[in-house]
């Protein structure tokens, strides 16, 4: 397939959102257990969401230019009974309008507890509409993954590690995001999101890892006699019915040699993977507060090479009737 | 149920691209068009087609044969890119069966090109929609044309009458006749997809000739083997002696 930069900046950037959110919101979680301590409604919730709130604005903004048509792009939510980009299109804004009111009350500071829980569970409104937001979050992962996994004809994308690896990925980076916001604004929470982040990291490589070998053992169901309907072991395309480019030639080849689309898989295992975990522990180890964000900046690219090769790495069925030109 | 589909013979199809010409023709002014080419004069050409010929070498030289195989929309009857569609837009028509896009609802995501294993959708740059062949809906269900006029395009085009159109789940029409004694078959059947048009195979006409036709084993004095005087000309019957 051809990766799209509108969908690789739509993918990353929605999933740093998505992970920043689940990691303000998990970190709230453990205060209220008074696992960690308390951090300030404003500076760090408010500012915190609406920095997930920007990621995810950024990604509807880049997903618009995928669009032939973005005014009509409102269409897109009446099939959700069957369309999967469709669900995601629902998700998306309701899990932004849940963020944003998320940074609001804490931004407002209504953080009252509304009513006490076995008299220990103080639950306000923040926890509740929090509570929503990361069903949300995680509604939207599963969404946008199964885009790629529904689609059985490109078997690079048909499997559950596809939507393990767009979940895993996107709160590696988000957790990322957040030990750096946290560095970056000086609260006591680098440590605590920078583990996580490590854990979401290793955990993700282990199903990346894990769709690679898949990918590369592959068989792959399609084949010419099947496609043309003529069972003989030596046929070629010697001509596909035009001389120049159409929408075929395009859309779903990467057009790049070999090496480097291995380069590219290499690349991104050592942004997405290596580079960000030794620059956490670095950091971890010099009391660094400029290590995270560098950590969260190299991961973030290595996530958009980690996108283009999940793209380039699908291979579809159509292209085995446009093998030769002349 | 009806379900309109085309029946391709490639037996009799000679690769002369009537069928592709005659679509670009009638769709790209018609309800389904236009169907724009860009650069067309350029270095890198472009165009959006509903209905392409492919060519393909079967065997290695010098034991090869040439297949021209017309590819186009198959109008599934379960086809994979109407429920991936966000908008509805990519829709199945239920009283015919014909697979159709409606270009007023499409947002020109592409995600039902994606979901296509036949790469049958082509996207219009300059409308920014999805595009695809319809069967020539503006044509069969027109009924002020007469009805033998009441067919796609291309099956009129087509000098050998490669393209037979009906509906293929009567089983009186000729096109399901064709199916099912030609051996009609569906492409990449793998996929489940159901594809309403259908393909007949290349059908080789062998003459086999046994010894015994040769050589006339009920002439009693076997004069095929004498040499003869003077020339015989081209067969032995023609000559009374």
């Amino acid at each position: 397939m051809h990766p799209a930069f509108s969908v690789i900046f739509l993918t990353t950037l929605i999933g740093v959102g998505q992970g920043l959110f689940l990691a303000l919101y998990t970190g709230q979680v453990y205060t209220l257990a008074k696992l960690l301590p308390a951090q300030d409604s404003v500076s760090f919730y408010a500012f915190g969401g609406l920095l997930a709130l920007l990621f995810l604005i950024g990604g509807l903004l880049a997903s618009f230019f995928h669009l032939g048509h973005p005014e009509r792009a409102w269409r897109a939510a009446s099939q959700w009974r069957t369309s999967w980009l469709s669900r995601e299109v629902i998700v998306l804004p309701v899990f932004m309008f849940l963020v944003a009111l998320y940074a609001v009350i804490h931004f407002l500071g209504w953080t009252m507890p509304l009513f006490v829980i076995a008299d220990t569970l103080a639950v306000d409104l923040t926890l509740i509409i929090g509570f929503l937001a990361s069903i949300a979050a995680f509604a939207l992962f599963i969404s946008t993954a199964m885009i790629y996994a529904c689609l059985k004809f490109l078997q690079e994308w048909h499997s559950p590690l596809t939507v393990a690896n767009y979940t895993l990925l996107g709160i590696a980076s988000g957790f990322m995001l957040a030990a750096a916001f946290s560095a970056y604004t000086d609260v006591d929470l680098v440590v605590f999101f920078g583990v996580w982040a490590v854990i979401f990291t290793l955990m993700g490589f282990i199903t990346r890892a894990a769709s690679l070998i898949r990918n590369k053992q592959l068989r792959h169901k399609f084949n010419l006699k099947s496609a043309i309907g003529v069972r003989h072991s030596q046929m070629t395309q010697k001509a596909q019915g035009f001389m120049g480019g159409s929408f075929n030639t395009r859309e779903f080849f990467h057009g790049k040699s070999k090496a480097l689309v291995q380069l590219v898989k290499y690349t991104f295992l050592l942004l997405v993977f290596v580079v960000p975990v030794l620059l956490v522990g670095a950091s971890y180890a010099l009391e660094s507060s400029t290590l995270p964000i560098f950590a969260f900046v190299a991961q973030y690219l290595g996530l958009m090479v980690e996108r283009w090769y999940f793209f380039a790495d699908a291979k579809h069925p159509q292209n085995l009737y446009y093998q030769s030109m002349s | 149920m009806t379900q309109l589909a085309l029946v391709i013979d490639l037996n009799v199809c000679v690769g002369c691209h009537a069928c592709v010409t005659s679509c670009k023709e009638w769709n790209t002014s018609g309800w389904a068009g236009p169907m724009p080419d860009e650069r067309a004069y350029d270095a890198d050409p472009s165009g959006v087609f509903f209905n392409r010929v492919q060519t393909y070498e079967i065997g290695v030289f010098p034991n090869t044969e040439t297949l021209h195989f017309p590819k186009s929309c198959l109008h599934c009857e379960d086809p994979p890119c109407v429920p991936v569609c966000p908008t509805g837009a990519s829709y199945k028509r239920e009283d015919n069966g014909v697979v159709l896009v409606d270009y007023d609802k499409c947002i020109g995501c592409k995600y039902c090109s994606w979901a296509c294993p036949y790469g049958a959708r082509e996207f219009d740059e300059q409308g920014k929609v999805m595009k695809k062949c319809t069967l020539c809906i503006d044509r069969i269900t027109d009924m002020t044309l007469p009805e033998s006029e009441r067919k796609p395009a291309c099956v009129l085009a087509c000098p050998t009458s490669a393209r037979i159109y009906g509906d293929v789940h009567d089983p009186g029409s000729e096109a399901s006749q064709a199916i099912r004694e030609q051996g009609g078959y569906q492409l990449m059947p793998e996929w489940g997809t159901e594809p309403a048009n259908h393909y007949l195979p290349r059908r080789k006409i062998r003459m086999h000739i046994h010894e015994d036709e040769l050589v006339r084993a009920d002439n009693p004095l076997s004069k095929e083997g004498v040499e003869l005087p003077f020339d015989q000309g081209e067969t032995l019957d023609d000559v009374a002696w």
